[in-house]
């Protein structure tokens, strides 16, 4: 289901692991900082963010914002569950006329679905009630 | 593969009071608010909004220019909190200016948002103990708090009903004096689900301040963001130990809220903090379980050591005072700081017993920390805490490596520089 409007296209980024942006994400780069993350060191700016959840620290709505910032932001993000402070992040960055990504949640099921294919690229689309997810083979 | 999913429009239904103010009756900064607070509340399934009596705002502590673009939007659109409000740390010790090590653009733009959050009439406590610095909440009263040890002290220990509010929608929640109505303001939800039978523990352990951080980062670990009740701890288990284990349940996993059998408020009995209901689960952490976890709270073995800290939570008057009863007559072989909230500070000051502090070789740093600001000795690698949120992100934030001991015997190493521990009741 959508979680915030909006459309993106980009290479497909299946996180291994859950992520705490705050700790675990540069807000400078972009890049996934916490070395103990399987994913330590991927670019997440322009990829199409897929994880199970977002974890940890609060705080993480602000580094959400500083991506956005910094134009070092995911192309949109594919959760396994709804997450309440990734998409505060997004909607301060709307308030201060940043770009703006889109959020899906769906469902452990789907996220399971995504992980399991060959990725890709992917094309998210998600308005007030439906939210479309396309993956292709790249 | 194409994946579509729906979900019917949930509006929170507002009051003409609130929808005044997301009109823009009371001004665009109540009305900015107030439209974050109501996308969140649509975001969340909530049918309403919920008044709140005060707010703690986390939000002042500088992660990029963004946050800082934030704060002075909502100043320069005249904005003023609506309910009292305390402030979390910031990055900067503004009482002692060269404290911390920051220069540049980063200490400018730190210390402009902790200027801008002043300026919307937040009380600059500078704390992440608020409940200790005179902002308690009533039980039963509902409120927009951040700071997740601080969360979870609020609903635990004074039986206040708030979610863990971060940065942006603490302030949001301030200037609104609204909250979306779901998660721990709802009763049902307070409601344990998960007994954590502590029966199996050394009961003069249980009697022991370093115990408490240990049983809450198993806790954190454990039961995550489940709503647990434990049994089994003693009836005089003081509010700092509970401070301690709570800060600790929420640093290790996303702990908001738990009961504590005949201490807590929501738990004069087992039956009331269950709410009459079975449990899903009933957990009995072990002397070696718990033992595993303690050990775990330390990256590394070596007995040398360059820096303690203390004060994550924020050091409290009972603290100082057990602190300050331990003081050797030498003073302290390396550097050895403290953490407190400003309002402990000038209480020292004014009591004259700062100087005591001072003579040892204690130093005291106000207002921040030395996980959330460059504090710690450029050069050195090895750190000692009784903390259990400070072991869980000194490696992260600092680089060093850590020691988990009790407070006496960070202060028996700190006096010869080399670590030494108290195994005793652990084994």
């Amino acid at each position: 289901m959508p979680v915030h409007a909006g459309e993106g296209k980009g290479r497909l980024l299946v996180l291994e692991r859950p992520l705490s942006f705050w700790g675990g994400v540069d807000p400078e780069t972009g890049r996934v900082s916490d070395p103990r993350h399987p994913q330590y060191g991927e670019p997440l700016g322009g990829r199409i963010l897929v994880m199970e959840r977002a974890i940890g620290s609060s705080s993480s709505s602000a580094i959400m914002l500083e991506l956005l910032r910094n134009d070092v932001a995911p192309a949109a993000i594919v959760l396994g569950s709804t997450d309440a402070i990734l998409v505060l992040g997004v909607l301060v960055a709307e308030e201060l006329g940043y770009a703006s990504i889109p959020l899906i949640d769906v469902g452990r099921d789907g996220f399971k679905r995504i992980r399991d294919g060959s990725g890709g690229r992917g094309h998210v689309r998600a308005g007030a009630r439906e939210a479309l997810l396309r993956v292709a083979m790249s | 593969m194409n994946a579509v999913t729906a979900t019917p429009e949930s509006t929170p239904t507002l009051s003409d009071d609130e929808r005044a103010v997301l009109e823009g009756e009371r001004g665009p900064a109540p009305q900015l608010a107030m439209r974050i607070v109501v996308r969140m509340a649509r975001i969340l399934g909530a049918r309403e909004l919920v008044p709140v009596a005060s707010a703690h705002i986390d939000g002042c502590l500088y992660h990029g220019d963004g946050g800082v673009e934030f704060a002075e939007r909502l100043v320069a659109l005249g904005g003023k909190v609506g309910v009292p409000t305390t402030l979390n740390v910031g990055a900067l010790d503004l009482l002692n200016p060269r404290r911390v090590r920051s220069a540049g653009h980063r200490r400018e733009m730190a210390f402009r948002q902790m200027r801008a959050y002043e300026a919307l009439g937040c009380r600059p406590t500078w704390t992440c103990a608020p409940y200790q610095a005179g902002h308690r909440p009533e039980r039963g009263q509902d409120v927009a708090w951040g700071e997740s040890n601080a969360v979870v002290f609020a609903n635990s220990v004074l039986g206040a009903r708030t979610n863990r509010y971060g940065d942006f929608m603490d302030i949001c929640c301030a200037l609104a004096g609204r909250a979306p109505r779901t998660g721990l303001h709802l009763e049902e939800n307070r409601r344990a689900t998960v007994v954590v039978d502590t029966g199996a523990v050394n009961p003069a352990l249980k009697e022991r301040d370093v115990f408490y951080p240990v049983l809450g980062t198993w806790l954190g670990a454990t039961v995550d963001e489940r709503v647990a009740v434990v049994t089994g701890l003693p009836g005089t288990a003081t509010e700092d130990q509970l401070k301690a284990m709570g800060a600790a349940s929420a640093s290790s996993g996303a702990v908001g809220l738990f009961h504590v059998e005949g201490v807590s408020p929501e738990a004069p009995d087992l039956a009331t903090a269950l709410g009459g209901r079975a449990p899903e689960a009933v957990l009995t952490p072990g002397a070696h379980e718990l033992r595993r976890v303690r050990d775990a709270l330390s990256t590394t073995g070596t007995a040398q050591l360059d820096a303690v800290a203390l004060g994550s939570p924020h050091f409290s008057r009972d603290e100082f005072s057990l602190l300050e009863a331990l003081l050797p007559r030498e003073p302290f072989r390396i550097p050895f700081y403290v953490c407190t909230g400003r309002a402990e500070y000038q209480r020292l000051e004014t009591s004259g017993r700062l100087g005591r502090f001072e003579a040892a070789g204690v130093e005291i740093v106000a207002d921040t920390c030395v996980v959330v600001a460059p504090i710690l000795p450029a050069r050195g690698s090895v750190l000692m805490t009784n903390s259990g949120k400070f072991a869980h992100y000194t490696p992260a934030t600092t680089g060093y490596d850590v020691v988990y001991g009790s407070l006496e015997d960070c202060v028996r190493s700190a006096a010869t520089g080399r670590v030494t521990r108290d195994e005793g009741l652990w084994s």
